[in-house]
């Protein structure tokens, strides 16, 4: 049975995680000890929010250095994805630095409402064990103002105004900027490859 | 490929059960509030909403243990509204699972709750619910306590103003129920909708007034909302989500295909 970690950041979305990966037959555990986390074959850091306030609480309870220095494989869900990366512009704050690159305000534009809330596709998407059975034009839950411009850790894109990275992957660090746990049969998909095949 | 626009069914709860009425009166039973939302999510509904409407007039909290039976079992974003007050009865919803809470009365009694929960959750979780009504003069004010009949008052708070000021204080979404369609299924109020549009930069969903896939045709491509929110035709059967989608994508409008759900 793998063991499956879901980071209790002290966000709203952490029960819908659970729920989810529930529903996969997974039941995880719902963490901020850094013994338990460093003990699981798979760590999840949910969030929604802002930030800077992420940021603030995962550095007061010590586990921004725990992520960084986490071997097994690690999802990162929409602002949990966002703080992976190296810096945020939302609140110009310094993120886990995880993988490269910085996340961005989404300009908004007659075509491109923010915060950019709903469904929308996938496009670029790679053929990776994280994405498998998931394909171009699959669609994803999404609901941000900031996303990570698509750079070379980007596994699948997604266009509103501009192309954003929709899941990134680097080694065995990973993010969905959209909600799986809210994508149906897709999100599902991609928390189980997660839980199975990413490594 | 863009953003779909969303189909959202609506889902009034009265002590733990789905109800629906006719210009906000005469409830009637639709179900059991997990049956239901199973059954749309299957046929493809994007989003739902599930509105408390006896928590606001009845000055009471909405009771949680609902929302976490449906988060436990849901797998589509879902919006909760009515009788939320702060920041903590927010929290406790969202915390049960919600992806979104609603705000409609108690935001008019005391606006700075929008910017309490915007600031505690993100603007991303906060909805500003409107109840609009075109007055005899012609202009479009809002109305509170719309759950219970006897209690409904008029403001003098007109909807253009009211739709930006929530914007400016961090609403991330705005549903405008427009009160005189509602239920009647003669089509949304076009005019209305296109005039809040024009000064709502936020996500925008109609409510009030479907009753067939031309409805939705028209409120897409007229007003040009996100989403378009309704209950009794669905709840009826008659419009069926999957057909409503083939119809909204035959007329160039895009959808989330209804076949990716299952």
């Amino acid at each position: 049975m793998t063991r499956v970690a879901v980071i209790d950041s002290g966000v709203a979305n952490v029960g819908s995680v659970v729920y989810a990966l529930e529903r996969l037959g997974v039941t995880p555990e719902v963490t901020a000890d850094a013994g338990a986390i460093r003990a699981a074959d798979r760590v999840i850091l949910p969030g929604v929010g802002a930030a800077a306030p992420a940021m603030a609480r995962l550095r007061q309870v010590g586990l921004d250095a725990v992520l960084r220095t986490l071997t097994q494989p690690l999802l990162g869900i929409c602002l949990g994805m966002q703080l992976l990366f190296e810096r945020s512009d939302e609140g110009d704050v310094e993120c886990l630095g995880l993988l490269p690159g910085r996340v961005q305000r989404l300009v908004p534009g007659a075509d491109a409402r923010i915060p950019h809330m709903g469904w929308n596709a996938l496009h670029d998407v790679r053929d990776v064990p994280l994405l498998d059975g998931i394909a171009d034009g699959a669609q994803a839950y999404f609901v941000h103002g900031y996303a990570v411009p698509p750079g070379e850790c980007a596994l699948a894109a997604c266009t509103h105004g501009v192309a954003f990275a929709a899941v990134v992957g680097q080694g065995r660090r990973f993010g969905a900027q959209f909600h799986p746990e809210r994508s149906a049969a897709v999100g599902a998909r991609l928390l189980r490859n997660f839980i199975e095949n990413a490594s | 490929m863009s953003l779909a626009r969303r189909i959202v069914p609506c889902l009034d709860v009265r002590d733990g059960r789905v109800v629906k009425g006719v210009r906000f009166r005469d409830h009637v039973d639709m179900g059991d509030i997990v049956g239901l939302a199973l059954r749309y999510r299957d046929e493809g509904a994007d989003e739902l909403v599930f509105y408390d409407i006896t928590a606001s007039p009845e000055g009471r909290r909405l009771d949680r243990a609902w929302v976490e039976r449906v988060a436990r079992v849901l797998d589509i974003p879902f919006c909760v509204a009515g009788g939320i007050r702060s920041v903590e009865d927010a929290r406790a919803i969202l915390f049960a699972g919600a992806d979104k809470v609603s705000v409609n009365t108690p935001a008019l009694e005391r606006p700075a709750l929008i910017a309490e929960l915007a600031d505690a959750f993100g603007v991303q979780c906060v909805v500003v619910g409107i109840d609009s009504l075109r007055d005899a003069d012609g202009e479009w004010r809002v109305r509170q306590y719309t759950g219970d009949p006897s209690r409904m008052r008029a403001l003098p708070r007109r909807t253009l103003d009211w739709v930006v000021e929530a914007q400016r204080l961090g609403a991330g979404e705005i549903v405008l129920n427009c009160m005189g369609h509602d239920g009647v299924r003669t089509g949304y109020d076009l005019d209305q909708l296109r005039a809040v549009r024009a000064a709502c930069a936020v996500p925008l969903i109609a409510s009030g007034g479907a009753g067939t896939a031309e409805h939705f045709v028209d409120v897409f491509r007229e007003a040009d909302v996100d989403g378009a929110l309704a209950a009794s035709v669905f709840h009826l059967g008659a419009v069926r989500i999957p057909a409503l989608k083939r119809a909204l994508a035959a007329a160039g409008i895009a959808v989330r295909p209804w076949e990716a759900a299952s």
